[in-house]
């Protein structure tokens, strides 16, 4: 496919891992963090860690937003499937997440954790779709029926859900509403450095971000210019090809180096200082920022994520259905909130791999293929095993 | 989540779609994001939207970077 393969070139990447190599200074460490769940699995997918130098590690962010979204918010998804009747169009990638039982009426409550999947066992109307525009159509052909889209992602995802609601508002439909669990990326990059927690967990010295690929194709790069000068950390912006991240990974190596905190962009293929404006003009008219949105791993982040509208309120399902947040705890010995900040690594949490699989996930790292702990189920796990030769 | 794949515009439809070539599958995307993209143009598609356009000089100025890479080496 183009503008993919030639960015997954194996000789190139041994080329810039060697420049990599040759660029580290003998005395440091280098430890950058990949915000987004597309950088960590293309590292742990294309080996990209391995093609690194050991005074470079890379620290995975809490960029997945499947990851991220609370236990709480997919309660009410399956709340509104099975006790309210409504269609929940969904992508997906929420449809295996754990929730809790809570959300089906006691008298059908079953003992272990509901998903989305569970519930459509149970008799939810659950539909998986691939747009936003599916959502739409699914409202338009059940007119005498409620349907939810359950909206989650970040900025990415967020300008094709403001068309949904723009064009539901267009049609005068009356049936559709959106369950809205978009959030930010600048403000969570901003909180991870910053958040109280960091007394808790601790904290790793981070020395730059790669930053969002496609985030960024929406927002730009200049979102990030004032963090990268109030927190004097180097920002790289790269696409999701593990060449991207090589190079990025070589920019920040070179930042570090000349003791520069800039936004450089590896990704000029795609993203620009001003990003999308016609995608963000739409954004800005549909949504503003939530006061308060819990993000699993994470807590609360300030101005973290996006509510709609009073203008849009009759296409909001918390106020159309008197939805109330309920968190729901993590399993006490998960460890995705260490991991996350980049504290402790998967293998240090004694669920990794036992209680806790990508089947069975207990915490948000675990949630998606994109989550720190899913992709080192999946790609490198045997690496942590010693080889031994057989005697 | 993010995932988002670059495809060929092949021919504006009206309302604001495109049918697109997806690494040869060929798809109905909406262009209602990016406005501008033309036949022939490569834009990047995530859920059934395009939400950005590839700029070809800028990807061939990234792999050059590469390239160079390669041979400052030799």
């Amino acid at each position: 496919m183009k503008y993919v393969d030639e960015f997954r070139s194996a000789q190139l990447a041994q080329r810039i891992a060697a420049r990599i190599a040759a660029e580290v200074q003998p005395d440091r460490r280098y430890a950058f963090m990949e915000f987004c769940g597309g950088h960590t699995h293309a590292i742990a997918r294309h080996g990209v860690s391995a093609l690194l130098p050991a005074a470079v590690r890379m620290i995975h962010g809490p960029g997945c937003p499947v990851c991220v979204l609370p236990i709480g918010r997919i309660d009410q998804a399956i709340h509104l499937a099975l006790e309210r009747g409504a269609i929940v169009a969904t992508y997906g990638d929420t449809l295996r997440v754990p929730a809790s039982a809570v959300a089906a009426a006691p008298a059908r409550r079953p003992a272990a954790p509901l998903s989305l999947m569970k519930a459509k066992a149970l008799g939810g109307d659950i539909r998986m779709v691939y747009s936003p525009a599916d959502a739409l159509k699914l409202a338009r052909e059940h007119a005498d029926r409620e349907v939810v889209f359950f909206a989650i992602g970040f900025e990415t995802t967020t300008p094709p859900t403001a068309l949904l609601i723009r064009q539901a508002a267009a049609e005068g439909l009356r049936n559709l509403s959106v369950l809205c669990c978009h959030v930010l990326t600048p403000s969570a990059i901003t909180h991870i450095l910053e958040s109280a927690e960091v007394r808790q967990w601790g904290t790793v010295p981070i020395d730059g971000f790669v930053g969002p690929a496609h985030v960024s194709v929406v927002i730009g790069s200049a979102p990030y210019e004032h963090f990268a000068v109030e927190h004097a950390k180097p920002v790289v912006i790269a696409g999701f090809e593990p060449l991207d991240v090589m190079q990025a990974v070589l920019m920040l190596v070179r930042q570090v180096n000349q003791g520069r905190s800039e936004v450089e962009n590896e990704f000029s293929r795609a993203v620009t200082r001003e990003g999308n404006r016609t995608a963000q003009a739409l954004v800005a008219e549909v949504f503003e920022p939530r006061e308060r949105f819990e993000w699993r791993g994470l807590g609360e982040v300030p101005a973290g994520a996006l509510k709609i509208r009073p203008a849009y309120a009759q296409f909001d399902a918390e106020r159309r259905f008197g939805l109330t947040y309920r968190p729901v705890p993590d399993h006490k010995q998960c460890e995705c909130g260490a991991i996350l900040r980049g504290v402790k690594r998967p293998t240090d949490c004694k669920l990794f791999g036992t209680l806790c699989t990508p089947g069975n996930p207990m915490g948000p790292c675990m949630v998606s293929s994109e989550g720190a702990c899913a992709a080192h189920y999946a790609y490198g796990r045997f690496k942590d095993i010693e080889v031994v030769v057989a005697t | 989540m993010c995932l988002a794949l670059p495809a060929l515009v092949l021919a504006r439809l009206d309302g604001e779609q495109a049918q697109i070539d997806l690494g040869g599958v060929r798809k109905t995307v909406s262009l209602a994001l990016v406005p501008e993209a033309r036949e022939g143009d490569y834009v990047i598609v995530h859920v059934g939207h395009a939400i950005g356009l590839l700029d070809p000089e800028e990807a061939e100025r990234t792999l050059a970077l590469f390239a160079e890479l390669e041979r400052g080496r030799e």
